[in-house]
């Protein structure tokens, strides 16, 4: 079996297993703690409240008029590289493609040539992020482990793609074998790293959403 | 100190003296009892962005990063990735999380008591949603559990628990309550066996601003209310909170739970207090195990009603321009913003408000507890510089709160950088412009 074959039969099958099992247990093994009642009587009804999170899941996707002069540029960059990251994943054909034989729909993709501008750019902004972190004196002291393999596994991912679309440095094959490799191991890291946030994020916002607008706090 | 204690940090009562086994041991079987399945989501969900430390008043004035919000629970995290989370096996066979020492958490008093106010701000900021305040009031309760409490909140905590009072008086407060009474000639209504409403009062005004417990008689003699204070629950603030012993909170809150269902009210009244109403409306329920028998109303939520109502009328202030300082557990946290607005209103203020205002407003610097900290004394002030200059800028003539807490830090201010302006309490200014039947004016 060759690389390619490798990167993309059995390896690929381990890497989905360890992201489906992972991700379920991340979750579960959290979600089977304690879950608290709240006794206090609510400032809100149910449906005020409920509301109050799904507002909250939109609103913390750009922050309050208070805060955007001391975030907003570090915000900027941090949701201008996710774009990124979603516009190749997702609007490249091959990958369409290949979503398509996972799950059973395909939809209109982006030029290549868009789509290697957009790979560029990304690249570019995830050097500029990384180059924040270690600069920043709040988030370096944050930082650990999983921040730096996560931001070293996902680049691995866009520079092996890049390599596989321009063919660049060693055969097509091999590159593309690289490069489903490369998600491979990002598949295997997801559970375990911060890269959860892709599943928390949404939750996160409206649940404790829910909880401010249930007393009527701000939010 | 024996050896068999370890060495006392700086900061603690001596009553809690321990050995640095027995302090990470407190610590982590308080974390155990703390974290459900809430906080944990919560811990999960931090992607290090340190955006938090942007809502921080003690970062931005200092631009420390260990001032970041989240980074103040960082032992906590720590120990939850590493004994709780669902991969906590990983971390500990691979050693990706150390375990928190008592060193560590030694160093953590000065970050989630001297320098949190437990204001709230960084839980509005969170791109992921993470109410970082209820993570640190959490911690709190670690770090009581193990012995690492700063004394003047433990010690005020113990007093309250076992006397009522946070401090010895050379009069009792009810004493002192009475004698408020007479020199401002208004009646006091105490120990009375039943009463619609029970009041309490914050022992600051008691101590420092009698003409606002005078103002709160006033305002409910006027209304013609029934309403009572009770000798053994006079005070409403409660230390335990502060401290972040949850059964010493819950014992002193207990105080006031059963002098109301004793006298019958159907409603305890939350005078101009921030924490009170926080731990009082939205955290007691939790700790009496079921809802309260009575409804917990902050007094500006009460006078609104009874303003619609039309049992409260209103002469028009002479304030000029004012502006108002949110208290954060009150606004923020507790959701009553709008009732001490309608209550300048109907008295025809005209409101500047904060550049920073309503739920995005800078804490005071005092909450949390913090303006009882005497080694916090010099980073607050640094802090609440911040508060100081957005009150300069607006210019106005009245300075008002809702909050004794905030009224005292910012007198405190006045003291410490000769700051021109004077805090001012509302309900103040509601007593002094009653009109109607039954008004003193």
């Amino acid at each position: 079996m060759d690389l390619l074959g490798f990167a993309r039969g059995p390896a690929l099958k381990v890497a989905l297993a360890v992201f489906c099992l992972g991700v379920v247990w991340r979750i579960v093994g959290f979600a089977l703690l304690r879950i608290r009642g709240d006794l206090s009587v609510p400032r809100a009804s149910i449906f005020k409240f409920m509301t109050g999170g799904f507002i909250t899941i939109g609103s913390r996707s750009w922050p309050h008029r208070e805060f955007i002069a001391r975030t907003g540029p570090g915000e900027a960059l941090g949701y201008s590289y996710h774009i990124g990251l979603f516009a190749v994943v997702l609007l490249f054909t091959p990958h369409i493609i290949f979503l398509g034989s996972l799950f059973g729909i395909t939809w209109p993709g982006l030029p290549s040539s868009l789509i290697t501008m957009i790979s560029v750019l990304t690249m570019t902004l995830f050097v500029a992020v990384l180059f924040r972190r270690v600069t920043n004196p709040v988030m370096r002291m944050l930082s650990n482990f999983d921040d730096y393999f996560s931001w070293f596994i996902t680049m691995l991912v866009l520079v092996t793609g890049l390599a596989a679309t321009a063919h660049l440095g060693a055969p097509y094959q091999t590159l593309l074998g690289l490069h489903i490799l490369s998600v491979d191991g990002l598949l295997i890291w997801f559970p375990f790293g911060k890269l959860m946030h892709a599943f928390y994020i949404f939750p996160s916002r409206g649940i404790n959403g829910a909880i401010l607008a249930r007393k009527g706090a701000t939010s | 100190m024996s050896d068999t204690v370890g060495t006392l940090p700086a900061n603690l009562a001596p009553a809690e003296a321990r050995t640095p086994e027995a302090r990470v041991a407190g610590a982590m079987k308080g974390f155990a009892q703390e974290i459900g399945a809430l906080s944990a989501f919560r811990l999960e969900s931090c992607i290090h962005c340190g955006i938090c430390a942007d809502a921080c008043h003690f970062y931005i004035a200092t631009e420390d990063p260990q001032y970041t919000p989240i980074w103040k629970v960082e032992p906590f995290k720590q120990a939850y990735k590493r004994e709780a989370s669902p991969f906590a096996p990983l971390f500990r066979l691979l050693g990706l999380k150390r375990e928190v020492t008592a060193d560590q958490l030694e160093h953590w008093q000065h970050l989630l008591f001297d320098s949190c106010n437990m204001c709230g701000r960084c839980s509005l900021i969170c791109p992921m949603g993470i109410d970082v305040a209820s993570l640190i009031e959490q911690a709190r309760h670690a770090m009581f559990d193990a012995g690492l409490a700063p004394k003047e909140l433990y010690q005020k905590a113990a007093h309250q628990r076992d006397t009522g009072q946070p401090e010895a008086s050379t009069e009792p407060y009810r004493d002192q309550l009475l004698a408020i009474g007479a020199r401002f000639k208004v009646n006091i209504p105490l120990d009375e066996p039943e009463a619609d409403i029970m009041l309490c009062v914050p022992r600051t005004d008691i101590e420092h601003y009698p003409s606002a417990v005078a103002a709160l008689a006033r305002v409910m003699q006027h209304l013609g209310v029934s309403c009572t204070f009770r000798s053994d629950a006079l005070v409403a603030e409660n230390y335990g909170y502060y401290a972040g012993g949850k059964t010493w909170q819950r014992d002193i809150s207990g105080r006031l739970i059963e002098q109301a269902v004793a006298c019958k009210a159907k409603t305890l009244l939350v005078p101009e207090c921030g924490h009170a109403y926080s731990a009082l409306r939205w955290e007691e329920a939790d700790l009496y195990g079921k809802p309260l028998p009575f409804k917990v109303r902050h007094v500006t939520e009460f006078l609104v009603d009874e303003l619609e109502a039309g049992r409260l009328k209103l002469t028009r202030a002479a304030a000029g321009k004012a502006t108002f300082q949110d208290p954060c557990e009150l606004v923020r946290k507790g959701g009553v913003k709008d009732a001490p607005r309608t209550l300048m209103k109907a008295m025809g203020i005209e409101l500047n408000e904060l550049e920073d205002h309503g739920g995005f407003a800078f804490c005071c610097g005092g909450g949390g507890g913090v303006v009882d900290i005497e080694r916090a004394a010099p980073l607050r002030y640094r802090a609440m510089e911040i508060k100081l200059r957005e009150i300069d800028h607006t210019g106005a003539e009245t300075f008002l709160t809702s909050c004794s807490d905030c009224r005292r830090t910012f007198d405190d201010a006045k003291t410490h950088f000769g700051w021109k302006n004077t805090p001012h309490s509302l309900l103040e200014l509601v007593a002094n412009n009653l009109t109607g039947a039954g008004s003193r004016t």
